[in-house]
């Protein structure tokens, strides 16, 4: 395995970590302040994806895509959780898994009905289309290194509002104590509204990046849902900190062992079953590594505070 | 009491008399699908065993439906036809399967508990998608029915049909034992108070693993007899949707009631069947349908009946 193959892995990691960062916030703060179990945050991917494409056709401007693609999405989440999940909070998570369930299939047929059931392909934007050369003869899609960038941007922006924001200490409060938040005269259900909107908002952001890269399809949404689960569970649910960790931990883990798991194999044991095992074993990693986690820490790596 | 068992003998009754009426009215299709009906109602009744009566939101009960799919088709693949060999070899894989993601699972509990699930038939998802022998991601054809000797022919349909009603029948009965038992008591006991459970002196552990074994091998079974049904093995025998849907046939008919479970699988797919036969898109009437069932029908279906609401 030489080095420059052993970057372009470590980079396209890192890309597919910081798609996961962007989802799993969203849904660790729903789940930590609401305490809220929302299976259709990869409905919200997917409509980001759609919109932006809908949008980016429609216009002809690829930034006009985005910033419509991203207020759709926005509003789509305060709709489905004035709508539906409001009245949920208070339920036991197998309602609102259930509940959310029926989200998916209703968005994922709504989709199919509107653009059809075949795949969309978007194209990457002119102005991100080429590559850069990193070192020696790596050639790294700029595309690529955007999401990267831009991921990073939204985890410090996070980290500000949250940390730094009386919006952020809100959420905190919430997250510890809904009821004297609420006591102390703050609309509780307007805060609701206002992080399942923007958390929907960072799925369909994610969503709508990853549309040039992978397929628009009806579905897309769960493919990278469960695997958002993954990286909320291993990082701790409820931890913005512990969902960056995660998705990144998941991200490489991930893409280092569809990369590399084959020929590591074919070092131990004989070539031929390296040939059958190493794919299997690569698509069950992360799965293996949430087991582990989960024996060993029950509460994730990095657990929420004041819960 | 006494009004439901009357509902649920009529029920029965109705279910025996099917064929000869469907073969009567030369509509044969109707055999086959109250027969697929019938396979996931068991999936169900084992699910609720653990969902309903222990508290154990198991996100992933389709993966046993695929270890009994797989040990039947892979034994058959090698000429390993006998039915009574391969539901022994169902049971005893979906048992330890059970064990060992039992094992793990039940030292968690709430969300952490329904992710690892999850996680785990995930994991033996993706393991069947990469069983290129046995099929991989296109699955492949059984490629002999179960033989349970000449007198149990599973090629006829209405043979496998009965067969399949036994079983559903036997499971009932056996479930509406275990849960009225010593053991099922403190299955009960458990879900609605760990803490004086212990105080009484019983650690839930060990039985909520057992329970979790029984409803994983009953499922094997149901997995055994789906693909003598379709006679077609896929890895979305063990599809995180499937799961869903098992557990959504729980809640639709009434979790922790002994027959909630067959009602929810009998709604559930008919109501499938039906909008299928209406538009392509009945998932977008589907999904409403789940949601407002979760909102408003908290009791399910069969705390609508007579005799009504659930002991918990």
């Amino acid at each position: 395995m030489n080095a420059v193959l052993f970057v372009e892995q470590t980079l396209n990691g890192l890309q597919f970590g910081v798609m996961l960062f962007l989802m799993a916030a969203g849904l660790t703060l729903v789940f930590g302040i609401m305490n809220l179990v929302n299976l259709a945050h990869g409905a919200m991917y997917m409509v980001g994806a759609y919109l932006a494409v809908a949008a980016t056709q429609w216009t002809g401007s690829y930034l006009a895509g985005i910033v419509l693609g991203l207020a759709g999405t926005l509003l789509v989440g305060i709709v489905v959780e004035v709508v539906t999940l409001r009245t949920l909070y208070e339920r036991d998570h197998l309602d609102q898994v259930l509940a959310t369930f029926g989200l998916i299939l209703f968005f994922n047929e709504l989709v199919a009905i509107i653009w059809g059931r075949a795949a969309l392909f978007s194209d990457i934007p002119q102005a991100l289309a080429g590559h850069v050369d990193l070192m020696g003869n790596l050639r790294y899609p700029v595309y690529r290194l955007t999401i990267i960038i831009v991921g990073l941007l939204v985890a410090l922006l996070l980290w500000f509002v949250v940390t730094r924001t009386r919006l952020g200490m809100l959420i905190r409060a919430g997250a510890s104590n809904r009821s004297m938040v609420s006591a102390l005269g703050v609309n509780i259900r307007l805060l609701y509204t206002v992080v399942f909107g923007f958390g929907a908002a960072l799925a369909g952001l994610a969503g709508l990046m990853a549309g040039p890269i992978y397929a628009v399809q009806p579905g897309m949404g769960e493919l990278i849902l469960i695997q958002v689960f993954v990286v909320i569970v291993i990082g701790g649910i409820g931890s913005i900190r512990g969902a960056l960790a995660g998705a990144v931990i998941v991200g490489m883990v991930d893409t280092m062992g569809r990369a590399f798991l084959k020929p590591l194999l074919g070092a131990l044991i004989s070539p031929t079953a390296a040939e059958s095992a190493g794919p299997a074993l690569a698509s069950m990693l992360i799965y293996l590594l949430m087991a582990v986690v989960l024996a060993l820490r029950p509460e994730g790596l990095f657990p929420a505070k004041g819960h | 009491m006494r009004a439901r068992l009357a509902l649920l003998i009529l029920g029965l009754a109705l279910l025996a008399a099917a064929p000869p009426v469907a073969t009567l009215l030369n509509q044969p299709f109707y055999i086959d699908l109250l027969r697929r009906v019938m396979i996931f109602a068991i999936a169900a009744l084992s699910l609720n065993l653990i969902l309903g009566y222990g508290g154990m939101v198991s996100f992933g009960h389709a993966a046993y439906l695929g270890i009994g799919g797989y040990a039947v088709a892979i034994l058959a693949q090698y000429g390993i036809a006998n039915g009574y060999l391969q539901l022994a070899v169902t049971i005893v894989a979906s048992a330890l399967v059970a064990l060992v993601i039992g094992a793990v699972s039940i030292r968690t509990s709430g969300i952490y508990f329904i992710m690892i699930t999850l996680a785990f038939t995930q994991m033996l998802y993706f393991l069947g998608i990469s069983l290129d022998q046995f099929g991989g991601d296109d699955g492949m054809r059984l490629a002999a029915r179960s033989d349970f000797g000449s007198l149990i022919d599973l090629a006829d349909s209405t043979t496998f049909y009965y067969v399949v009603f036994v079983v559903m029948v036997l499971f009932l009965y056996v479930i509406h034992r275990i849960v009225n038992s010593r053991f099922g008591m403190v299955i009960r006991a458990a879900k609605s108070n760990e803490a004086r459970t212990r105080a009484i002196g019983f650690s839930p552990y060990p039985y909520r693993l057992a329970a979790f074994v029984i409803a994983g091998a009953m499922c094997g079974v149901a997995g055994l007899l789906f693909v003598n049904h379709t006679a077609y093995l896929t890895p979305d025998f063990m599809h995180w949707t499937r799961s869903g849907e098992i557990m959504f046939m729980v809640i639709l008919g009434g979790i922790g009631t002994t027959t909630g479970p067959v009602l929810g699988a009998f709604v559930l797919l008919l109501l499938e069947d039906t909008l299928s036969g209406w538009t392509e898109h009945w998932q977008i009437i589907l999904g409403p349908f789940l949601i407002l069932v979760v909102l408003f029908a908290r009791r399910g279906l069969a705390g609508l009946l007579p005799g009504g609401a659930a002991r918990d």
